[in-house]
């Protein structure tokens, strides 16, 4: 008992000088409204518990880290494979960091859709999207620390970003970089932003957010058909705190630190399983053969980038953010008053639910990028030896044209191949060969025009390999002039024949048929069957090509 | 009683202390003590401005004109680049700092079209930075980002990119090869004499 006492002296001597005691028991033993001591309430005190992690691993990640270009790469090597645990820490790290962005998110949501930003919390909802931007920007320039291929090549989209605003884009991106290449200076520069400048506003916002909570009580539960008045709503809360409330410490607290724990478990386990991200490559630009790509929160931006018209994606990389920010930061201004409850919000919650799946989708297409060129796909993806069996020699020669011309990079063959173009595994159903020819030598619909850089030989094996690509029992395609006149074959009586010297334009492919193949038969008698016709159009169209090759560009 | 009414009686009741003169100084010396503050907050700020200016200037040193950063650099012997072809390059950046490491190597692709006639392209796509590849056997260069594609002289064959291959000027020196280099090629700081609209499009001309 004696050492007891000594030891509530000694805290009465620092009691007497700090005076933490009081402001401490009433944050502590502050009423709130019953229904908000509730699972749905955890998602901000687990956001703050992961920003501790973050601020402790990344000291601790610090003690080893070089922030020098020549060197931050070989320090992350040097912490995941010769310092004990270093590994783990990077982990905890980069863990740390993917939860805390998805915690943030759904916190945010939470708050939304539960109407927690209206009177008088809206300044508290404004902070939150400071602290939003502040931690996706924690998230951007962890991954240049990372200073590996993806982190300088993500820096280069980033200047390249920067470089479309006008008149002072150029300057803009000296700036950015520190200097007129992503090097020495612009490492030192993220370094700087990521654990000096970003981390200090973050941990003073998280404060104040902190206080305005605080200051201004937890948001109640939202009730359908009780609407937020600005005349009444203190009143109102105060009474429900007072009447109908429970002490912050322990009902609601006991869940927010079971939920916190639970999370930086989630973090850890992660860490332990999956392990750290990277380094990829080391940040050599003449290194040339990467594909640079995000992390994972900033794959939607990666997949917007693709999906754009050219057009328009100055306007919208320049102008697009601030929009969004602005209308993130006011709207709560706009809808300070009136119903909280999601129950009578549908326009909120279509507005979080097309949200949610929109960056879904975008983010999924960014993990295996269909309008990518698959750099290796001529030399890695193969025709199956089934496919190859019975088909002719131009056939097959056709078939190593594909590959060898990099068709395969960007058109899927069998499930294999890029997929920036369309398959072609039934190319042959849709196109005719006049077409097939048309779409190599003159590209066109995003393709690139080949008639430069293949022979009349080369196209002519292509085409003929492009042709057999249809499933069993499918009929080749047929332009609609050829249909017309199939048609009319069998309707319409047959023309008389013209006189010998006037053979060209006004020819009917009937009259063709008859001419090329037996100039002594009357149209009349000449067969219809389907494959007569197919191997005429054949011909006809090899004539047609040679016409082709000469007005091709390059021929 | 609601929070804001507490506050704004708390508030009232400080400025009644402050009435009260503590130290038992009249009127006119406070007065004189609030002339004495705006003098000190004045000083500061000229103090603050001495401080301001140097800072300011400090963070904006990165920001010069584009000749600042540029200079002639060599390619090696013009040899190294047989007539017909297209071949990866690499040089070290006229403008460098101790820290850079190896990110002052940089790529480009030389295309040869005759004895005395050169390309010189920027690694980078003109869309978003990406390294291009080139891909002799279809004469075309491909982009891993966002499928920028290009033709053999740099003229956008497919894809996003809102104009033609970034180029380099260049130069033939006692046999060797020159490009005119030293930033990283963007939008602003090459492209923007390229006019993307009418038959041209996609094609750059020489803007280093």
């Amino acid at each position: 008992m004696r050492g007891l006492n000594e030891l509530k002296k000694v805290y009465d001597w620092f009691e007497m000088r700090i005076g933490f005691e009081k402001p401490v028991k009433e944050a502590a033993m502050h009423p709130v409204p019953k229904n908000t001591a509730s699972w749905w309430y955890v998602f901000g005190s687990a956001a703050f518990t992961l920003l501790m992690l973050q601020v402790f691993t990344g000291i601790l990640l610090a003690l080893v880290y070089v922030p020098s270009a020549g060197q931050a790469w070989q320090s992350l090597n040097f912490l995941n494979h010769n310092l004990p645990l270093g590994w783990y820490i990077r982990a905890v790290h980069g863990w740390g960091s993917n939860f805390m962005v998805a915690v943030v998110l759904i916190h945010m949501a939470q708050v939304f859709l539960f109407g927690a930003y209206k009177y008088p919390r809206e300044l508290t909802w404004m902070v939150g999207v400071l602290l939003l931007l502040l931690t996706l920007g924690m998230a951007f320039t962890g991954q240049v620390m990372r200073f590996d291929q993806d982190a300088y090549w993500g820096l280069g989209i980033g200047a390249m970003i920067t470089s479309r605003m006008p008149f002072i884009g150029g300057q803009l991106v000296h700036l950015l970089l520190g200097g007129p290449i992503i090097g020495g200076a612009t490492l030192s520069h993220f370094f700087a932003l990521h654990v000096f400048i970003i981390p200090a506003a973050l941990l003073g916002l998280a404060g104040l957010h902190v206080w305005m909570v605080l200051r201004l009580g937890i948001n109640e539960w939202p009730m359908p058909g009780r609407a937020v008045k600005r005349e009444t709503y203190l009143e109102e809360y105060h009474k429900l705190t007072h009447e109908d409330g429970v002490p912050f410490v322990p009902v609601a607290l006991w869940k927010d630190i079971v939920f916190s724990s639970g999370i930086i478990l989630a973090v850890l386990v992660c860490a332990a399983i999956f392990g750290p991200h990277g380094p990829t490559g080391m940040p050599n630009p003449t290194y040339i053969h990467t594909d640079p790509k995000p992390d994972f929160f900033f794959l939607w931006i990666y997949t917007s980038l693709a999906f754009l018209p050219p057009w328009m994606e100055t306007p919208l990389l320049i102008i697009g953010p601030p929009i969004v920010i602005l209308a993130l930061l006011g709207f709560p201004l706009l809808a300070s008053e009136g119903e909280k409850s999601w129950h009578r919000r549908p326009v909120a919650v279509l507005v979080v639910m097309i949200l949610a799946v929109g960056w879904g989708a975008l983010t999924d297409l960014g993990t295996y990028t269909p309008w990518s060129p698959h750099m290796d796909a001529w030399s890695s993806d193969t025709i199956a030896p089934k496919q190859v069996e019975a088909m002719s020699p131009l056939e097959r020669q056709g078939a190593v044209v594909f590959q060898d011309k990099q068709c395969r990079n960007c058109h899927q063959v069998d499930g294999h191949g890029g997929m920036r173009g369309p398959a072609l595994d039934d190319v042959a159903t849709t196109l005719t060969r006049d077409q097939l020819i048309r779409q190599v030598l003159q590209g066109g619909g995003n393709m690139p025009a080949y008639g430069k850089n293949l022979s009349p030989a080369e196209v002519d094996a292509l085409v003929d390999y492009l042709e057999t690509l249809h499933k069993t029992g499918q009929k080749p395609a047929v332009d609609e002039a050829t249909q017309w006149t199939n048609q009319a074959a069998k309707t319409l009586p047959a023309p008389p024949v013209p006189p010998i010297g006037n053979a060209g334009n006004a020819m009917t492919e009937q009259q063709l048929q008859a001419e090329q193949s037996a100039p002594m038969q009357t149209p009349a008698k000449a067969p219809a069957s389907a494959t007569t016709t197919q191997a005429q159009t054949k011909t006809q169209a090899k004539t047609h090509h040679a016409v082709a090759m000469n007005m091709a560009p390059g021929a | 009683m609601t929070e804001e009414t507490n506050m704004q009686s708390e508030h009232s009741g400080n400025l009644e202390h402050a009435h009260e003169q503590p130290g038992g100084m009249t009127k006119a010396e406070i007065s004189r003590r609030w002339l004495l503050m705006k003098i000190g907050i004045a000083f500061n700020g000229i103090v603050g401005l001495a401080l301001a200016v140097p800072i300011v200037g400090y963070l904006l040193g990165p920001a010069k004109k584009d000749s600042y950063y540029k200079s002639w650099v060599s390619l090696g012997d013009i040899e190294k680049y047989p007539v017909g072809t297209t071949r990866l390059a690499t040089y070290v950046n006229p403008w460098r700092s101790p820290t850079d490491g190896q990110t002052d190597d940089i790529a480009c692709w030389v295309r040869r079209t005759g004895q005395q006639q050169f390309t010189v392209f920027a690694i980078n796509c003109a869309h978003l930075g990406c390294p291009v590849r080139w891909f002799p056997q279809s004469q075309l260069f491909m982009c891993p980002c966002h499928g920028g594609v290009y033709y053999a002289n740099g003229t956008v064959a497919a894809g996003p990119p809102p104009r033609g291959l970034f180029k380099y000027k260049n130069q033939i020196v006692n046999g060797e090869l020159q490009i005119f280099a030293g930033q990283m090629p963007t939008l602003s700081n090459t492209a923007k004499l390229v006019t993307t609209i009418g038959p041209c499009k996609g094609d750059s001309p020489c803007a280093g």
